[in-house]
């Protein structure tokens, strides 16, 4: 069984400095009642690993206006004006990754992987300080793994031994987070009994997963 | 011709590109027009990279799922058939060979096939999201792009000067004025846009175009 906490509890295991992925694509699938209590906590100096930075007034974008951040690993930052105003003022250290390296640095941290191999990239700056290795006549840069303290996740719906369901487009990066983290808390919509979700239906295993914390439609109801 | 014409000039052109069966991946702007323009008489399979195959049109106002928006963010649907998957297996379908297409837009594309979209230093910096991952991954890069900049400066250059996305990837550029082919040799101008000619496209081409004994049009 895995305890429920509410938003505040959640976002008072984050403590300043730490290194924190969260889940979400352009604030969709972001757990964004655990995001609004984070900013209210003021914690601050935190390295943030994240697709991207979401609007200024909606999912991590937040957190960057209320300058909590030293650090982002990103790969865009494009609909969040406030980063790179912050990034160009040297008030936030913005690490760029394009998207599927990012994915796999996650996924090599939460699997006990020393790195993964991509295509992308070469020839180009992200090449730059990165391990370049021909395998069969072909060059690729070495990915290394990424982890966290803390990843704050959404899901669409957890059963109490914590096993994950997400829906449609907002699980994307939020399954490979949940591995590569050392205390994982997720958001979810709704929160069922232990038998209620087909072991077939499990996308993420309830073992990767620390705390759930109730979402906005199950408040609602 | 004003640039909504344009624009569906480009996109209607690009969208015969595609053979019935054919994954597709639609960049933000422009390319997302694209799929204004399919023939239905084909299926068109499109990804979207955060994490769905069989991307639909946009939903009737008032339907919107706030789950389910393309990879710019617009409320869109998922069609009958479709599939949703996280950002590992979504770039795994992209760089693993299985897009056969992507369309995207660029701020400079090159006679090596080099393109350069994601940032202008100084200026500009949004990131490169998964075009670096779309651009090595896809077996075909098309670029969809106006000829020239708002300046009316060439686009499509000898060289690229800004920082690249990718090396040597791209297959195919579709301007309102021209269709040209990136080959090993260079350039090769496959069309010219009927309101166009030969002499306005190299003019407006910062590259020497190989002009092969028949030009088609682009109409």
């Amino acid at each position: 069984m895995k305890d429920v906490l509410t938003p505040t509890q959640a976002a008072q295991k984050v403590k300043d400095g730490m290194a924190v992925m969260v889940g979400g694509f352009m604030a969709v699938g972001s757990p964004n009642r655990v995001i609004d209590a984070l900013v209210e906590e003021k914690v601050k100096e935190l390295t943030l690993i994240v697709n991207d930075t979401g609007f200024p007034d909606q999912g991590v974008g937040k957190m960057v206006a209320a300058d909590q951040l030293q650090k982002v690993i990103v790969s865009h930052i494009g609909t969040n004006k406030i980063t790179g105003e912050k990034m160009n003022n040297k008030e936030i250290e913005v690490e760029l990754v394009p998207q599927g390296t990012l994915a796999e640095q996650i996924r090599a941290g939460g699997s006990g992987l020393g790195g993964v191999l991509t295509p992308t990239g070469v020839g180009t700056v992200v090449q730059e300080g990165k391990r370049v290795i021909n395998v069969d006549g072909q060059d690729f840069l070495l990915a290394t793994p990424l982890r966290a303290d803390v990843a704050l996740l959404k899901a669409h719906k957890a059963d109490r031994a914590g096993n994950l369901v997400f829906r449609r487009a907002a699980r994307n990066f939020n399954p490979l987070m949940a591995t590569a983290a050392e205390l994982v808390i997720v958001e979810v919509d709704e929160i069922l009994e232990t038998g209620s979700l087909d072991p077939d239906e499990v996308v993420t295993p309830g073992i990767f997963v620390d705390y759930l914390v109730r979402g906005e439609v199950q408040d609602n109801g | 011709m004003d640039k909504q014409e344009k624009r569906n000039l480009i996109a209607r052109r690009v969208a015969s590109e595609f053979k019935d069966g054919d994954v597709v991946n639609l960049g933000i702007g422009m390319p997302t027009l694209v799929a204004n323009f399919l023939d239905s008489n084909k299926q068109v399979i499109l990804q979207s990279e955060n994490g769905f195959l069989g991307v639909g049109p946009a939903p009737e106002p008032g339907q919107e799922d706030p789950d389910v928006v393309n990879a710019g963010g617009q409320p869109v649907t998922i069609l009958t058939g479709g599939a949703c998957f996280d950002s590992a297996t979504s770039f795994g379908i992209i760089r693993g060979g299985h897009v056969d297409a992507t369309v995207l837009g660029t701020l400079e594309v090159d006679e090596e096939g080099n393109l350069a979209n994601w940032m202008v230093p100084g200026k500009l910096v949004p990131g490169m999201g998964g075009a670096m991952d779309l651009v090595v991954g896809a077996k075909k890069v098309i670029i969809a792009t106006e000829h020239c900049t708002k300046k009316g400066e060439p686009k499509i250059l000898k060289k690229c000067r800004l920082p690249l996305t990718a090396t040597k990837e791209v297959d195919l550029i579709v301007t309102e004025l021209a269709v040209i082919e990136v080959t090993l040799s260079g350039l090769l101008l496959r069309e010219v846009a009927e309101h166009s000619s030969l002499e306005e496209v190299q003019e407006k081409t910062e590259a020497e175009l190989i002009i092969p004994e028949e030009v088609g049009v682009l109409k």
